[in-house]
């Protein structure tokens, strides 16, 4: 890996704003990326023409700049529109910090947005496919399952074992839900309800699934040297980083499945720009790509909160529930708070962002000082991921 | 002088008991047996590459000069079979393709014509490829009596196991056996009146006459592969002709596969071929408007054809289907309610001719550098990085396992779950799949896999091929 160069603390979060996530019937994409922005302004306490450039992450809901130009009306200013699958949200807000640090502009907006119950489809609208159309036929939830079968047969679980271990994921995930107003999917759920549910792709049950939603979140940021004339508490970037894997797994059959190797690359990355040597020690709480549970487990692992292969050991002990050693997914995750693809990626540092502001509510830890985002978009064989770290 | 250089044949997995057909419509033909049923990914020009893939074991394919593809039930009224079933071979592309179809004697009057162009020395090596997926209207009697097949023979005029002697071809113009440009399903005249004046009368007198242009009587016939619509017909043509029936007929497998129309006496032809012994005299007879003898003496060669799954052995290997209603969905026989999941995305047909030459033959490469197999084609290695150095690589019969696999019931499918497994090459390189002809519960990380064509997507009329994996079948 070539030296980390990096904006760590160039570039300060100093406003959010975030909608429910959930089905919005009676909201179109518009309404969801003005309310999340509208927010964001408020928190920031500013006005829409303060922002000078602006950034919008969607997968399938939006195209160009107008994206965002349209339902914010905002005044000829520079938009441009950024897709990186599930990422795209993370890869919005990473264009807006490093227009800011390149001294390009003081203060610019990302916003993360999708409208996914539109489609009438269940899931995701898929959308891999080559135009000649010789290609397998799969879903989320079936490449995912390969990467729980094959973690179960490698770390000798049995099927009981392994499905209790991804099911106790979920149960974590459904509670800290709860305690989430803006959650998506709001009810606890018990292992037994989760190891019983209909099987989607086994081990993948219903509640291993995250859940599909609609929302949209904003985040203004600002240079980090001014950042304290706009509030007195900003947020401060710390690393942002992202891996996109060349679809090795799709043709290397030296790949196993229980890894991904992108969310390694880009942890090491963004550990190196954030200086951190002990991320388990370190970081102080995560909002983790939680596609389904297997990816939350397997994600601990390649983030070295957890050694490998011993994930299950930190989550039967509670290490990531919100009373944990390094609570994970502390606003219910994409299991509880919903996915709407585009905007997951800014959700997860707008509950970082409330965290470390101390304003989480019933949610609240005890005085975290690093928040770890990691947004997967993909399917384990081939991926774009990005880590992302925010302080005090 | 012409005759068979190596032959194959293909029987589908699937049989469906006929009592579930009879039970289902309320007990109108209490017929025995069961048929063979193609899967649902599976028609004529998957199966006809199946036998062609069984016929060619051994030799090689680049010597192939001429494909004739022979089915009444090709996927296209319009578009040329023989190149599918050519660009999934990998043969060259400089033969000549050709189409028989029309007649329930398609695949005799391509290995006729095979045989013609090698003694007329046109051609070399014929590939003759028959598959058929006849569909008979649920409720009715050829529902229960059509089963489905393949068969292909290698005609060349070197080292064969089996010369011509002899043919002899007429044809009578008369409505049997037919299907318009706006059926679907198959139709047929009154059947006593096709017996009297038709099965019974011109196929006697059809072997009669072939007999006699080689000198020969029924006698010297060690095997006659005669198409039978029903065996009770067949004992009445073999009277007829004086053909002892159960050393000289040849099983037309209707207790087991069913009339697979213009492939039948060609499959029955392969089933005496495996059982034959140089010196042995064989016939093939086909029927529909008209009739095709063919006599052939089998030579020494015959004994050096081994390895094949030919009738044999795809008959004893089988799966039941467990019931009527997924034989009606697999045919697509039911409006059922789609799936709630994105309808396939368009094809693009530049992006299939791209590929003419990978995809339908899984073609893939090897790194000149660091020798990796890797599908599908790449510009930059997928291990190395090399650029542009790469030899080209053939996936579809190097051995395989299964590396990790899951049951996806999100992804749409007729036969659910969608098994998506990831497969390992003994040399290197992995491609991810779907399995097909699996039993979900026998599909185990590690298992040798093979690999399979089979018809992946249908959008706005195109077919469209691709590979699969699946158990080792037998």
């Amino acid at each position: 890996m070539g030296s980390i160069k990096g904006i760590r603390d160039k570039v300060a979060i100093i406003g959010m704003g975030c909608t429910k996530f959930g089905e919005h019937w009676d909201k179109s994409k518009n309404d969801l990326i003005y309310e999340a922005t509208r927010d964001a302004l408020i928190d920031a306490k500013m006005e829409t023409k303060d922002i000078e450039a602006a950034w919008g992450g969607t997968w399938v809901s939006g195209f160009d700049g107008r994206c965002l130009a349209d339902p914010l009306k905002l005044q000829y200013i520079p938009v441009t529109r950024v897709e990186n699958a599930c990422a795209s949200g993370s890869d919005a807000f990473r264009n807006a910090c490093y227009a800011v640090a390149a001294g390009a502009y003081d203060i610019c907006l990302a916003v993360g947005f999708e409208k996914l119950k539109d489609s009438g489809w269940s899931g995701l609208p898929d959308q891999q496919s080559l135009p000649n159309n010789r290609y397998p036929d799969r879903t989320a939830p079936g490449m995912f399952a390969l990467m729980a079968t094959t973690y179960f047969s490698k770390y000798k679980l049995s099927p009981e074992e392994g499905k209790r271990m991804i099911g106790l994921v979920s149960v974590k995930s459904h509670h800290n839900g709860t305690l989430n107003p803006r959650a998506h999917l709001r009810r606890e759920v018990t292992i037994e309800q989760v190891m019983n549910a209909p099987i989607v792709a086994w081990p993948l049950g219903l509640f291993d699934c995250c859940g599909v939603s609609d929302g949209a979140a904003a985040a203004i940021v600002c240079r980090a040297d001014v950042a304290k004339k706009y509030r007195p508490d900003p947020v401060y970037v710390k690393a942002l980083q992202i891996s996109v894997c060349p679809s090795e797994g799709e043709m290397r059959s030296d790949y196993d499945f229980t890894t991904v190797k992108a969310t390694v690359r880009a942890g090491e990355a963004a550990y190196a720009e954030a200086g951190i040597k002990n991320p388990r020690e370190e970081i102080s709480m995560a909002e983790l790509h939680d596609c389904f549970s297997i990816t939350e487990a397997v994600t601990c692992e390649d983030l070295k909160f957890s050694p490998k292969g011993k994930v299950k050991k930190d989550i039967e002990s509670g290490f990531y529930d919100l009373t944990g050693g390094l609570p994970v997914q502390p606003d219910g995750g994409l299991k509880s708070f919903g996915h709407p693809i585009g905007a997951s990626g800014v959700r997860m540092l707008f509950e970082m962002y409330l965290q470390l502001q101390g304003k989480a509510d019933k949610r609240q830890l005890k005085n975290p000082k690093l928040g770890l985002t990691h947004n997967l978009g993909g399917i384990p064989v081939s991926n774009t991921v990005s880590v992302l770290i925010i302080g005090l | 002088m012409a005759g068979i250089a190596s032959y194959g044949a293909y029987i589908p997995l699937f049989r469906l008991n006929r009592a579930d057909i009879n039970s289902a419509w309320g007990g109108m033909f209490p017929v025995p047996g069961e048929k063979a049923v193609a899967g649902y990914d599976e028609d004529s020009i998957t199966m006809a590459v199946a036998a062609a893939r069984d016929c060619l074991k051994g030799f090689d394919r680049s010597k192939v000069d001429r494909l004739y593809f022979a089915s009444t039930t090709s996927p296209y009224k319009e578009k040329l079979a023989a190149s599918i079933v050519a660009g999934a071979l990998g043969l060259r592309n400089d033969i000549y393709t050709m189409d028989f179809s029309g007649s329930l004697r398609a695949g005799t009057s391509a290995l006729r014509a095979a045989m013609d162009a090698v003694d007329s020395k046109a051609a070399k090596c014929v590939l003759v490829a028959c598959g058929e997926t006849r569909l008979g209207a649920p409720k009715g009697d050829k529902e229960i009596t059509l089963g489905d097949g393949a068969a292909a023979f290698l005609v060349s005029d070197a080292g064969v196991a089996a010369h011509f002697e002899g043919s002899y071809s007429v044809f009578q113009e008369m409505h049997e056996n037919w299907r318009s440009d706006k059926d679907v399903f198959v139709r047929s005249w009154e059947e006593r009146f096709i017996r009297e004046v038709g099965y019974t009368r011109v196929i006697p007198q059809s072997i009669g006459v072939a007999l006699k242009q080689c000198n020969i009587t029924a006698k010297d016939i060690a095997k006659a592969a005669i198409y039978a619509p029903d065996p009770r017909l067949l004992a009445t043509v073999a009277g007829k002709i004086g053909f002892e029936p159960f050393s000289q007929l040849v099983d037309p497998m209707f207790m087991t596969v069913g009339n697979t129309g213009a492939a039948l006496s060609l499959m029955m032809l392969v089933a005496a071929l495996e059982d034959a012994n140089p010196g042995d005299r064989l016939m093939c007879v086909s029927y529909g408007d008209g009739c095709d003898v063919l006599i052939m003496k089998a030579t020494e060669g015959i004994t050096k054809i081994k390895d094949r799954r030919a009738i044999k052995r795809h008959l004893e290997s089988k799966k039941m289907i467990p019931n009527y209603l997924k034989y009606v969905l697999w045919r697509g026989l039911m409006e059922t309610e789609p799936p709630p999941r994105p309808p396939i995305n368009h094809i693009s047909v530049p992006a299939l001719w791209r590929d003419r030459e990978w995809g339908l033959s899984l073609t893939g490469q090897r790194c000149k550098k660091c020798k990796t197999p890797q599908y599908p084609p790449q510009r930059v290695c997928v291990i190395c990085q090399a650029q542009d150095d790469f030899e080209p690589y053939h996936f579809t019969d190097v051995k395989a396992t299964l590396n990790a696999f899951s049951h996806d019931n999100l992804a749409a499918t007729i036969d659910p779950p969608t098994t998506i497994a990831a497969v390992d090459f003994v040399e290197g390189g992995r491609i991810i799949f779907n399995m097909t002809d699996r039993d979900p519960e026998e599909v185990k990380t590690g298992m040798p896999l093979e690999m399979v064509f089979r018809q992946v997507h249908y959008w706005e009329g195109i077919h469209n091929y691709w590979w699969k994996c699946a158990p080792i079948r037998c």
